[in-house]
């Protein structure tokens, strides 16, 4: 075992995607490489496990891709998802480097396939990854491992020695013994802070009690907190965090994908009082899917109930906890400890203002409410057919936004505006300078791999000069 | 959704896993077992069964699920596939009175083993007393200790019982599976069975390779699992040539070296030396998160059945010039009698499962794909 306390030329903090790419690359570069993962060697990875594409831009179709996905169409995506939220020249750049992550990232072992059942529209342009984030893990591991980067487990970072923008060293802790490490250049891919829940708590109040944490129980934040206590300069909005409805019976961490509920736009959605809040059709789920998680965090509570009949059962992905299911209303109105009355009414309100119309369960159809406040705009079909269904649903927190900002090489930049001379970041922990709000599919992998082998490379170039 | 009830503990939990992974999917690129899961969204015993035999235990979607275990959503598809598919086993072995001989199968095919040696030895100690112990030469050697047409008869009842045993299996988990006849009756299918089968296709994670020891690939259990069927093949081969030669050239065994009967089942017996020992030893290492406990012994059994029955093989014609020709020829006649005989109760039956288990994803897919298409 190699001792924990020598100089490495590049100490990378975090585990997953991100993290990886830049212990590759730099030692790749030629650096002799220190990684610390916060969690345990099942964990590892961060929230990269619970992923399973990354988007990359590729002028031609692959065995795996239907078609071309060009730097400016990935770009005008970016802009749209973000509201013009985002660092362009940095962007454009991750962009034009993507280009070189389909082939790099093969390279290092990860395999690729065909989009997944259900998720055709990403085919084109999400790279999918065969067995999903966590056999992309294992590849990035496997590799790093076999070029002699030396990986720690339930290492935890908790000090930084930082000088004046310049990293001296870092101090962990191992099986609660302390250990303090030098290293020539140093990379913060460690993530974002939503697991923090004291942290989301001066944003959200007690609300972030009720909100569950879709990822790893490890993203923390303590790094990014460190380095914003050394002067690194902040990015994003620290209030704000990518939040999607999910099943409320999900655990408080790591619960992943599969308790997310696709079927929002098929029913109505309703809050402990049994009234509805929000226009359930306003558009396709792809581009509403996003918002529901604040729309629930802001209900007393933090519950709402996705309520549908047996023609909607599916219409939607299967997903881990089965429907509540009663044969009226007013029972499911019971089981589900809502005011049945209330319940009664708020069906009966809806069904009434259903205007007659075609349903299209792909395409924004003719399906819609009138005189009903809020209205829905699609697919609204009159919920009669039992038995009648409803999923309990909660905040489900994917990723926070505030991050470290970052230029070109992956370095660090101080409050000051000047540039630090050994420290760089990767992934979510730098999320920010790209997408400062939104969010479209396989992103964060994007941003992960390609700020991640650049960190990596630039942190060895440091080091060996 | 949750309605299906189940005969066995271990299909309830299947049917818990199968739900897991049907609302994440990220395995879909693995092997044929998430694509048929996909195309169901309630799993009753018949379906599990189905696809519990489907699954080759490559192991890669264990590595790869971020839902296994210590996750507290428990998810380790292959072994509780390997349970289920052990289970079901039993549940169509025919007669049905003898699916009790899956429960301590090690029991079951050394005691075959065993009797059936004991029963060539004594066959031969007691009928052929003065020629048991030494050396025959010549054509017709063999049959100085038993006549061929006694051979003939004993074994082609065996294989004629074990035969109809495994069709009567056969056919129980086709029904109880939801298969349709048709599939069965259709070229195609059967064609793209066999050729994933004779492939082990679905033995590879997907192209990255299958997982055994640990969550790396490197596991060479495809090429095993070659040697040892391949090697099966040839020495059934050489069977059928040498009764080829005996009815058609009218030639007797011993037959020379160099004769295609020879050399078949010389390669062959080759194989099911090197195939089950690389299969023996992938088992010890296997990783005990993968292991399925239970069905470790019938496993361990079949393995060494082969493995003795070759090496009893290639003993036998090394040595059949010697007085020890006698001996050696009842070790190998037994084992191979038992071989038949167990066949319908212990591993061997995977295989025929198995390739049922690709014809009914052969046709489910092309299915699919017409429905996707109208």
């Amino acid at each position: 075992m190699p001792d924990p306390e020598r100089h490495y030329d590049v100490l990378i903090a975090g585990g997953g995607n991100a993290a990886l790419c830049a212990a590759i690359s730099a030692r790749r570069t030629g650096a002799s490489v220190l990684v610390l993962e916060a969690a345990p060697k099942f964990l590892r990875g961060g929230n990269s496990r619970h992923t399973r594409n990354m988007r990359l831009a590729h002028d031609t179709a692959t065995e795996t891709l239907t078609g071309p996905y060009t730097e400016e169409e990935f770009w005008e995506d970016l802009r749209r998802v973000t509201g013009g939220e985002t660092d362009e020249d940095l962007a454009r750049f991750m962009i034009h480097e993507s280009k070189d992550m389909l082939h790099w990232i093969a390279r290092q072992g990860v395999r690729f396939q065909p989009s997944l059942g259900g998720t055709l529209s990403l085919g084109r342009t999400n790279s999918f990854f065969l067995g999903g984030g966590r056999a992309m893990l294992n590849a990035l591991y496997r590799t790093a491992e076999s070029l002699g980067v030396v990986i720690r487990y339930e290492a935890k970072v908790v000090a930084l020695e930082i000088e004046d923008g310049h990293f001296r060293s870092a101090t962990f802790v191992m099986g609660e013994r302390p250990y303090r490490v030098e290293a020539a250049a140093f990379v913060a891919a460690a993530g974002g802070f939503e697991a923090n829940i004291p942290w989301l708590k001066q944003y959200w109040g007690e609300a972030a009690e009720n909100f569950l944490i879709r990822g790893s129980p490890y993203n923390l934040g303590t790094v990014l907190k460190l380095l914003l206590e050394k002067n690194v300069q902040e990015v994003g909005d620290p209030t704000q965090c990518h939040a999607v409805a999910i099943d409320a019976r999900a655990p408080r961490f790591d619960g992943g994908i599969i308790t997310r509920l696709d079927c929002v736009v098929f029913g109505i959605v309703v809050n402990k009082h049994a009234q509805r809040f929000y226009d359930e059709g306003e558009d396709v789920w792809p581009k509403r899917y996003a918002i529901w998680g604040r729309l629930v965090a802001a209900q007393p509570d933090q519950i709402a109930y996705i309520l549908f009949d047996a023609s909607c059962l599916t219409l939607f992905m299967p997903s881990l906890f089965p429907p509540i299911a009663a044969p009226t209303i007013r029972a499911l109105a019971g089981a589900l400890g809502l005011d049945p009355d209330a319940l009664e009414k708020t069906v009966d309100d809806f069904n009434a203002s259903v205007r007659p119309g075609r349903f299209n369960p792909t395409e924004l159809d003719e399906c819609r409410t009138e005189g009903l406040a809020p209205p829905k705009s699609h697919w609204a079909r009159r919920i009669e057919t039992p038995p009648f269904y409803a999923y309990p649903v909660r905040p489900g927190i994917t990723f926070t936004y505030l991050g470290t900002r970052v230029n070109r090489e992956a370095r660090l930049v101080m409050r000051s505006g000047a540039t630090s001379s050994n420290m760089f970041a990767a992934g979510e922990i730098m999320a920010g300078n790209v997408l400062g709000r939104g969010y479209a599919a396989g992103v964060g992998m994007t941003i992960g791999s390609v700020f991640g082998r650049i960190a990596g490379r630039e942190a060895a170039r440091h080091a060996r000069n | 959704m949750h309605a299906t009830s189940h005969a066995t503990r271990a299909r309830a939990e299947a049917d818990r896993i199968m739900t897991v992974c049907n609302s994440c999917r990220y395995c879909e690129g693995l092997c044929a077992v998430f694509p048929a899961m996909e195309m169901r969204r309630a799993f009753p015993d018949g379906d599990l069964d189905y696809l519990a035999n489907l699954c080759h235990g490559c192991g890669a979607c264990y590595y790869d699920c971020q839902f296994s275990p210590p996750h507290e959503f428990n998810v380790d598809v292959p072994r509780t596939l390997a349970e289920v598919r052990a289970q079901s086993y039993a549940r169509y072995a025919w007669p049905a009175a003898f699916s009790s001989l899956f429960a301590r199968n090690a029991h079951t095919v050394s005691i075959a083993a065993a009797v059936g040696i004991l029963l060539f030895l004594a066959g031969f100690g007691l009928l052929e007393r003065d020629s048991f112990l030494i050396a025959h030469t010549g054509a017709g050697a063999f049959y100085a200790l038993m006549p061929h047409a006694a051979m003939v008869f004993v074994f082609s009842l065996a294989l004629l019982y074990a035969l109809a045993s495994l069709g009567m299996g056969l056919t129980k988990f086709w029904r109880a599976s939801g298969g349709m006849a048709q599939a069965f009756m259709t070229p195609r299918f059967l064609l793209q069975a066999a050729r994933d089968a004779g492939k082990l296709r679905y033995l590879d994670g997907g192209g990255a390779g299958c997982v055994n020891e640990n969550e790396y690939p490197g596991d060479r259990r495809a090429l095993f699992h070659h040697f040892t069927f391949y090697g099966f093949l040839l020495c059934f081969a050489a069977t059928c040539a040498a009764t080829l030669y005996h009815y058609v050239l009218g030639r007797e065994a011993p037959y020379a070296w160099y004769s295609l009967p020879v050399l078949l089942g010389t390669v062959g017996g080759m194989g099911l030396l090197i195939g089950p020992a690389g299969l023996f030893a992938a088992k010890l290492h296997r990783d005990p998160a993968l292991r399925e406990p239970e069905s470790r012994p019938m496993d361990l059994a079949f393995i060494a059945m082969l493995f003795l029955t070759g090496a009893s093989g290639l003993v036998l014609l090394f040595f059949r010039a010697t007085a020890m020709m006698g001996p050696l020829l009842a070790i190998h006649l037994g084992m191979v009698l038992a071989l038949i005989l167990t066949m319908p109760y212990g591993k061997f039956v995977h295989g025929i499962y198995r390739f049922a288990a690709l014809v009914r994803y052969a046709h489910e897919k092309a299915q699919s794909k017409e429905a996707a298409l109208s």
